[in-house]
């Protein structure tokens, strides 16, 4: 049996017998075929030694017994990671950071808690995922709607707390929480926001409460171990509607995004927009330039005027995005027939239009809906992974303008020229605002079971955020593989802001229990000396 | 000369020495006189002995004399008192918590740093006021809003860390939070989401960073010195128009308030509105209450007078931004949505364009119109001041209900009759949930203002037997507010206190803010 | 058979499903059994090998020439084959915890899969 690190294995034989105490020996996993079971599934260290495999894994069902589990870990310093369902493939799925940590598995805990639809909100446990949310509130006819993200299985707390985002109005994901309860490093317990208030009628409808508003602290964290989260929700609207935008030249993005920010800004496009470029995209697909690479500015590429010429020659689009519209049919049409306007400023700027949908919809037409732009949960995105056996995101957020786009095409295309990829393997996607107000580039990077592709990908990989680093873009998120990588780059006044971190985290986690390592944080005991 | 508590005479005029050192004699201030230009105007504690007097001022204009001041105060453990520009009336002015602490007056930081009008943000230093950002943006031809609370004296940092509101779609202050750079306890300084990145394109833009997202705990808070804040505004819309909802019955506030709901978190309706009900106004300028007094008229009787003068019952006043054509299809909406209530009625609104020269006469809210004004204290007619007890209450009808009856049943207890009855209904100032304003008044009679103070901890423990929970306090019930977020056994207050003792171990930052006390203050408090 | 399997499965396993694939021996299923594994299986597996739109492990299984794609509807899977899969993974499919799908449940979903299959 696997023994966490730096616990001797007789505390870990009376901690694992008193965890079976605490939810029942069914619910403590210590064979090597059960801990394979939390591996990530997408590692990208397959077959190497770094792939951190837990030493155990202990699900339990209520808060009383998550307080128990965590009072025994912090007896005996074991490590653990926590996951609500484990699925954030891409980033690291179930895998603890740390190889030996216990992995804290809330699957257990999946309880809807309730669902308002007067006002609006969920509170749910975190083993809850967006697939079981969207069920019950189908079940009930309920007049709400969520956000889901790609894919639909994982965990809304999970995913909050990762600050994961969607495609509907209410895709910042952790903006729209709204209360917390919390079990801390001693086994303690707490609420957040008005959820202090004993009897509090408001914990799901006034977020801030009273005092330091401390939510924050425990997303991308390991502060706490959360255990319920209150969720805004969107009135089901009236209806929907969509329109692309296209416009013919390469310079046209800068106007077009300028626009896509004063109609966002002004709450008239609402929901995920991504912008795409037909011109290039059909470049890539057709293997021009070793296909990826297509999308990029790369040193010795084609020239703007030449790759304008070739979008008259095929009558493609240099870019276009689809806007997306929530609401009563008349107050979306008139916030369309605007955005046309506005972007008619544009010479050579042309539309589609995108169905207009009359809500609510027949639950058995679901398959023939947006899903993603109507809160349905799907698994559609896996449909991207090829012959892959996974993938891992590269995520920068750059700013939302045209000039940004061009930079990052030139950036990531000297970084992979400089780093010698071949053309095949230069990955870039054009942003998406998932987040109100700046551009994520959501970029993932296959994994296969090859220990010497996986290897080189983690080079670039690392390469790419040394790249972003220095043009001022940072990672929202990334893998646990490169949390101490990422976490590096934001190093403003030597680290000031990961000491301040580290600060918090000996004061509320003094024996460093809680998921180590986790966004670049350890603790104390484990920290290393930074260059 | 006023000494900080538990500090030497020698110790303090050594700091103050160091002080001058730092910001230069000019602006390191301890005469009686200057001393009384901190205090809260406002003041519940008029002539008294709690009146809290800070025993000096600094005034910094730079980050690196933030860090020194900071520095030299903890060396010798004296407590700071931090202010923007010091103008939270109603909820302790520029008065510390702590009597004899140290003012930390921001308002010599006054730089604007940035305003974008294509991202629509601006990146300002404490000591900016609402009126400066707006003349900035007149002056600088951006097509950006701000949006101002009443009054517009008052500093964007400092509000929004106060968590206040406004008016426009951008009412919830903090919400528009992006960026933060901290000095803390230690001198050293910090900047928070992309700002930690060096020269991130991104500061102003995403909010979050990476890792653990600290903004919030320095809202409402005492664990370090905010000198630079990112702020998101909301792009010039090209017309503003208003609209009034009027329904004849008590019970039509159900509906009301669950259309209200529906309207507000589809986004088709944005912006802060006060429900006001005409017939309680009515009763109220008759003598009565606006709140359900026992053996006060029933609701039959109300209808019946109201019917015959003509009052609805409850009414709401709408604000709508965008291009015209946008902003009278939302209101058209609105009008089908509240149809559904029998005897609903409207009216058509102010209507604007902009851009727009108002003229005097036009009496719309400036504040709707991303003005900032001072026209608030027109409305506070006589008396030295007020103190604000603001509760958050659920956004339905049967709260509001519940609420006329609470503290209708609460004011009849304390003998408190109807003219001295604070109360107001509620606003949408935040989304998806109701505040309430009372404006308590403070005046400079001892008793009057000692009788005034048990009333206001009288309401925020009737309050918190409801499940509702002031959002803010006055400086003076910071301790009475904290002491009602009592969850198993203040575990949150107890979490806030661990942060505090981790960051600030000297406790110097503005001890007592929101019931958070240093350790070794917190002992003798017990 | 027509996966290729690229898992690195340790050999002894592998011998021993290829064994049991040559010589199915298993019950008859039970009709609650079937019931049962036919729920926990639109939970867990429809989203992603159910029929129409959007079904990437459908695709992925069809691209790979496996016809049926659907697996509902094939008369050719055996109890551990499923179980290897779903503990194990294959491709960009990952394995499922015992939280999420327990082996009982997994017992019914190999059920509700192997019901057509002839003996």
């Amino acid at each position: 049996m696997r023994v966490p690190p730096g616990v001797a294995a007789k505390d870990f034989s009376d901690a694992i017998k008193q965890w079976q105490e605490a939810v029942g020996p069914d619910w403590v996993f210590t064979s090597d075929e059960d801990v394979d079971l939390y591996r990530d599934s997408y590692s990208p260290f397959w077959h190497e030694e770094q792939d951190p495999i837990p030493s155990a894994a202990v699900a339990p069902h209520t808060v009383e017994q998550v307080q128990s589990v965590v009072r025994v870990a912090n007896e005996y310093e074991i490590p653990l990671w926590t996951i609500s369902t484990g699925k954030n493939l891409g980033y690291g799925g179930s895998a603890p950071l740390l190889s030996g940590s216990v992995v804290l598995d809330l699957k257990r805990m999946d309880r809807v808690v309730e669902v308002n639809d007067q006002n609006h909100y969920a509170l749910v446990e975190p083993g809850v995922s967006y697939f079981d949310l969207y069920r019950y509130i189908q079940d009930r006819g309920l007049k709400v709607w969520i956000d889901v993200p790609d894919p639909g299985w994982g965990s809304l707390i999970g995913n909050a707390l990762d600050r994961g985002g969607g495609y509907t109005p209410m895709r910042d994901h952790f903006d729209s929480h709204c209360g917390m309860e919390v079990v801390l490093a001693d086994g303690g317990i707490l609420r957040t926001g008005m959820g202090a208030l004993p009897g509090s009628k408001t914990w799901q409808q006034y977020r801030y409460g009273f005092g330091p508003f401390v939510d924050g602290i425990f997303s991308q964290g390991n502060f706490g171990v959360v255990t319920k989260m209150g969720f805004w929700l969107l009135p089901a609207p009236e209806g929907y509607k969509s329109g692309t935008v296209r416009v013919r030249r390469h310079d046209d993005l800068v106007p077009m995004i300028e626009t896509l920010n004063y109609l966002m800004n002004s709450n008239l496009v609402q929901g995920t927009t991504t912008i795409a470029s037909p011109l290039l995209m059909s470049r890539a697909a057709q293997g021009v330039s070793g296909g990826p690479s297509a999308l990029l500015m790369s040193p010795g590429g084609p020239s703007v005027e030449e790759l304008e010429k070739i979008g008259r020659d095929q009558n493609l689009p240099y870019w276009d995005c689809q806007l997306n519209f929530y609401g009563p049919t008349k107050v979306v049409e008139a916030q369309w027939q605007y955005a046309k306007e506005k972007y008619s400023a544009i010479p050579g700027a042309s539309f589609v239009e995108g169905p207009t949908y009359r809500l609510p919809y027949d639950p058995q037409d679901t398959d023939k809906l947006p899903k993603r732009q109507f809160g349905i949960p799907s698994l559609t995105i896996f449909g991207l992974m090829g012959r892959s056996e996974g993938h891992m995101w590269f995520s920068p957020i750059i700013p939302m303008t045209g000039e940004a786009v061009f930079e990052a095409q030139k950036v990531f295309g000297q970084a992979y020229h400089d780093m010698g990829v071949p053309a095949i393997s230069q990955l870039f996607v054009f942003p998406s605002s998932f987040f109100p107000r700046s551009f994520v580039i959501l970029c993932g990077f296959p994994i296969y079971h090859d220990v010497e592709k996986n290897r080189r990908s983690r080079e670039v990989f690392k390469g790419l955020v040394k790249a972003a680093a220095e043009h001022g873009w940072g990672e929202y998120r990334t893998h646990t593989a490169f949390m101490d990588t990422v976490a590096d780059v934001y190093s403003f006044n030597n680290h000031a802001l990961r000491r301040f971190h580290e600060t918090i985290k000996d004061a509320v986690d003094p024996n460093g229990i809680l998921s180590p390592g986790r966004c670049g944080v350890w603790p104390k005991r484990m920290r290393k000396a930074q260059a | 000369m006023r000494l900080p508590p538990g500090v030497s005479s020698s110790d303090f005029s050594a700091a103050l020495a160091r002080l001058e050192g730092a910001v230069g004699k000019d602006w390191v201030l301890t005469s009686d006189d200057d001393m009384e230009t901190y205090r809260d105007s406002y003041s519940p504690f008029w002539h008294e002995e709690e009146d809290r007097i800070p025993s000096a001022a600094v005034a910094p204009d730079s980050v690196e004399q933030v860090q020194a001041v900071v520095r030299i105060l903890n060396e010798r453990k004296i407590p700071l008192w931090t202010i923007s520009t010091g103008k939270n009336l109603a909820y302790g002015g520029s008065s510390p918590a702590l009597s004899g602490s140290v003012m930390l007056d921001l308002k010599r930081m006054d730089k604007i740093l940035e305003v974008s009008d294509k991202n629509h943000y601006a990146l300002v230093e404490p000591g900016v006021s609402y009126f400066d950002l707006y003349r900035y943006i007149q002056d600088n031809k951006r097509k950006v809003w701000i949006d101002p609370p009443d009054p517009g004296w008052g500093s964007p940092v400092g509000n929004s860390l106060e968590r206040g509101g406004g008016r426009t779609p951008m009412g919830d202050h903090f919400a528009s939070v992006c960026g933060l750079e901290v000095v803390l306890a230690n001198g050293e300084v910090l900047r928070t989401g992309m700002g930690a990145l060096p020269g991130a394109k991104t500061w102003q833009q995403y909010k979050y960073g990476f890792g653990p997202y600290i903004d919030g705990i320095f809202s409402q808070s005492n664990f370090g010195v905010i000198t630079k804040m990112g702020v998101w505004l909301m792009p010039e819309p090209e017309a503003y128009r208003e609209g009034s909802v009027a329904v004849p019955k008590h019970d039509d506030l159900i509906p009301f308030v669950d259309t209200l709901s529906y309207l507000m978190n589809s986004k088709i309706v944005r912006g802060t509105m006060l429900l006001e009900s005409p017939v309680l106004s009515y009763r109220q300028s008759q003598g009565g209450s606006v709140l359900d007094m026992p053996g006060g008229p029933s609701v039959q009787e109300m209808e019946r007078i109201g019917a015959e003068k003509n009052l609805p019952y409850w009414q709401m006043l709408f604000h709508f931004w965008g291009p015209p054509k946008v902003i009278d299809a939302q209101w058209e909406y609105t009008k089908e949505k509240f149809s559904a209530i029998p005897g609903a009625a409207f009216r058509d609104g102010r209507a604007y364009r902009f851009p727009v020269e108002l003229k005097d006469s036009d009496d719309v809210q400036r504040v709707y119109l991303g003005i900032p004004n001072l026209l608030v204290f027109a409305l506070i007619a006589g008396g030295q001041g007020h103190m604000d007890f603001s509760p958050i209450i659920p956004m339905t009808g049967e709260a509001v209900f519940e609420v006329l009856q609470v503290f209708g049943a609460a004011y009849a207890e304390m003998g408190v009759p109807p003219k001295n009855q604070f109360f107001a209904l509620p606003w949408t100032f935040f989304p998806r949930s109701f505040v309430l304003l009372f404006g308590l008044p403070v005046t400079h009679n001892i008793e009057q203002n000692r009788e005034n103070r048990k009333v206001f901890r009288r309401l925020v423990g009737v309050a918190a037997e409801h499940g509702w929970g002031e959002y803010r306090t006055h400086v003076a019930f910071m301790d009475v507010v904290s002491n009602v977020y009592s969850w198993n056994g203040h575990a949150l207050r107890r979490l806030h206190e661990t942060i505090k003792d981790a960051v600030d171990p000297n406790g110097i930052l503005s001890p007592g803010k929101s019931g958070i006390w240093p350790q070794r203050m917190r002992e003798s408090r017990a | 058979m027509t996966y290729t399997m690229t898992r690195q499965s340790k050999p002894i396993l592998l011998g021993a499903i290829l064994l049991t694939l040559a010589v199915p021996v298993f019950a008859a299923p039970d009709d609650v059994q079937v019931d049962r594994g036919h729920k926990v299986y639109d939970k867990w597996c429809f989203p992603c090998h159910g029929t129409g739109p959007g079904k990437p492990g459908t695709d992925s299984l069809r691209q790979r020439g496996q016809n049926p794609a659907v697996l509902e509807e094939r008369t050719d899977l055996t109890a551990p084959a499923i179980k290897q899969f779903v503990r194990h993974g294959v491709f960009f499919m990952p394995m499922f915890r015992k939280t999420e799908i327990s082996d009982s449940e997994l017992d019914a979903i190999a059920a509700y899969l192997t019901r057509n299959n002839k003996k």
